[in-house]
């Protein structure tokens, strides 16, 4: 029987979130981040924006791809840290910040996507 | 092309200094000479002090790992002549303590392998007298690679998370642990599980990805490190829904 | 790096090197890798950004239109080009490597790697499409 490690959940999902972030996050940060500001394409209008994000499958797949991609870069950037800084005697404290900041960004996450209205 | 190229070789002598020296030596240079010739030139001719270790010089008992020009190589495998004009630096192979020269000390390596249980484990041994074992060429194909691993530690000199992170198991130990949990005559995987899925047993791998590159054999232990990633993940996962005494 | 060993208390002292603060900078492999691992962050920034947008939607649309003329201003069109090579690499790196953790039999035989990576960009491919046109 393996000792009980988180190490193998946090591995599984940062996985899940290295592929929703890899299939989902692209195409919205052209969209989002480039495209509509800059004009490229024209943006929704709010009407449609604001249809699509009520819907509850939109909502699920987005609290879904926000949560996943938020453990995957805690997780990735808490062993960059560990590994790339040397800091590991500060793992404590790594794994409160990058953990700790992804719960509480999903929990607003879910708490905006809830009330969207 | 020149006959001679230079050899730039660290010397550590713990009886005389603390530190480390670079000694320089002229070397004879043919176009079919590797390093390990030019190192046994030099102990042979130059310098019988020099100490290193190697065996077989043809690639397959996994000796004579050094760093070459900042590389982790095999030197009875790397030519002279992929330095040009040279100067050829050889040093001893990295993230391990050096003893004397180029010598390094490998008991870690070796206390892991070991612990990683490589070799066949069964519930029952078959008796003689029902014959041998049956493997398919397919059953085989499954674990063929990570049997080819000959132990050089060139993985581990590359893995910058060995030379960070005291208890990972390392690339080596792993595919070899692969090795036997892919064997279709093996029942040992869950024994393996517990040494490998610890805290830092596995989970210190980032996916560097740098072993494979190195590895002389074309082992590709990133491969088989992330493949066994998933499949302890999915033990522990299973492990919390279905109880033990069901399984 | 155990001390623990057979040796008897008078072996020679080992040299022991310590991995240096700047390992990652002293192979291009290294540092390939490292950047890989700090996309992490522009993830993570990202998604700041998205929910920030669906607060926006959610209190109206002048705060939506808000948002818009903020995501327009040259710091955060900066940044968010910079997030979109940083996650870019990420998927392309996540993608080619999927294989190596994934390994599908299909009865006796392995799938080629190159037929997983493909499924994985397919995907990309798929969801892609799919938000493009609920966007568009």
């Amino acid at each position: 029987m393996a000792k009980r490690s988180l190490e193998p959940m946090l591995w599984l999902v940062f996985s899940a979130g290295g592929v929703a972030s890899a299939l989902f996050v692209p195409i919205l940060v052209l969209l989002f981040g480039l495209a509509f500001p800059l004009g490229w394409l024209s943006p929704p209008s709010y009407e449609h924006l604001h249809g699509v994000l009520r819907h509850p499958l939109t909502r699920l797949v987005l609290f879904g791809v926000c949560t996943l991609s938020l453990f995957h870069g805690a997780h990735r950037f808490r062993f960059t840290l560990y590994d790339g800084l040397q800091i590991k005697h500060l793992n404590e404290l790594i794994n409160v910040f990058c953990y700790g900041g992804a719960i509480v960004l999903s929990i607003w996450a879910g708490y905006l996507l809830w009330r969207i209205g | 092309m020149a006959d001679k190229i230079t050899m730039q070789v660290t010397r550590y002598r713990p009886e005389e200094e603390s530190g480390v020296t670079v000694q320089e030596y002229e070397v004879p240079f043919t176009k079919d000479w590797v390093v390990l010739d030019g190192l046994n030139y030099i102990k042979d001719r130059l310098d019988g002090s020099l100490s290193y270790r190697w065996s077989c010089r043809m690639g397959v008992c996994g000796s004579c790992g050094m760093t070459v020009n900042g590389e982790p190589k095999l030197t009875c495998e790397t030519f002279l002549s992929e330095y040009g004009a040279g100067p050829v630096r050889v040093e001893p192979l990295r993230n391990f303590p050096v003893i004397r020269d180029l010598v390094v000390e490998i008991g870690d390596f070796m206390r892991k392998l070991v612990a990683v249980k490589p070799w066949i484990i069964r519930d029952q041994e078959k008796p003689l007298s029902e014959g041998e074992y049956l493997q398919t060429p397919d059953e085989l194909d499954e674990y063929r690679q990570y049997s080819m691993c000959i132990n050089c530690m060139l993985c581990y000199s590359a893995c910058p998370i060995y030379g960070l992170e005291p208890g990972f198991i390392g690339p080596a130990a792993i595919a070899l642990a692969q090795r036997y949990n892919l064997d279709s005559r093996d029942q040992g995987s869950d024994e393996r599980l517990d040494v490998l899925s610890e805290h830092d047993g596995i989970w210190g791998c980032t996916f560097v990805g740098e072993c494979t590159e190195v590895c002389p054999k074309h082992v590709d232990p990133a491969g088989a490190i992330q493949r066994y990633k998933l499949t302890a993940a999915l033990e522990n996962l299973k492990s919390f829904v279905i109880p033990k005494s069901a399984r | 790096m155990s001390e623990r060993t057979a040796y008897s208390e008078y072996h020679p002292r080992w040299l022991r090197r310590r991995p240096s603060t700047y390992w990652w900078l002293e192979r291009r492999a290294y540092l390939a890798f490292i950047t890989r691992e700090l996309s992490s962050i522009f993830i993570a920034w990202f998604v700041v950004y998205l929910l920030l947008l669906v607060r926006a939607v959610s209190q109206g649309d002048a705060s939506y239109h808000q948002f818009l003329v903020w995501s327009r201003h040259p710091v955060v069109l900066v940044l968010n080009v910079v997030t979109l090579l940083f996650v870019v690499f990420h998927a392309v790196t996540w993608f080619n490597l999927a294989p190596k953790a994934m390994v599908v039999h299909l009865g006796r035989k392995r799938l080629p790697a190159a037929l997983i990576s493909a499924s994985n960009y397919g995907a990309w491919v798929v969801v892609t499409a799919f938000v493009l046109w609920l966007m568009l």
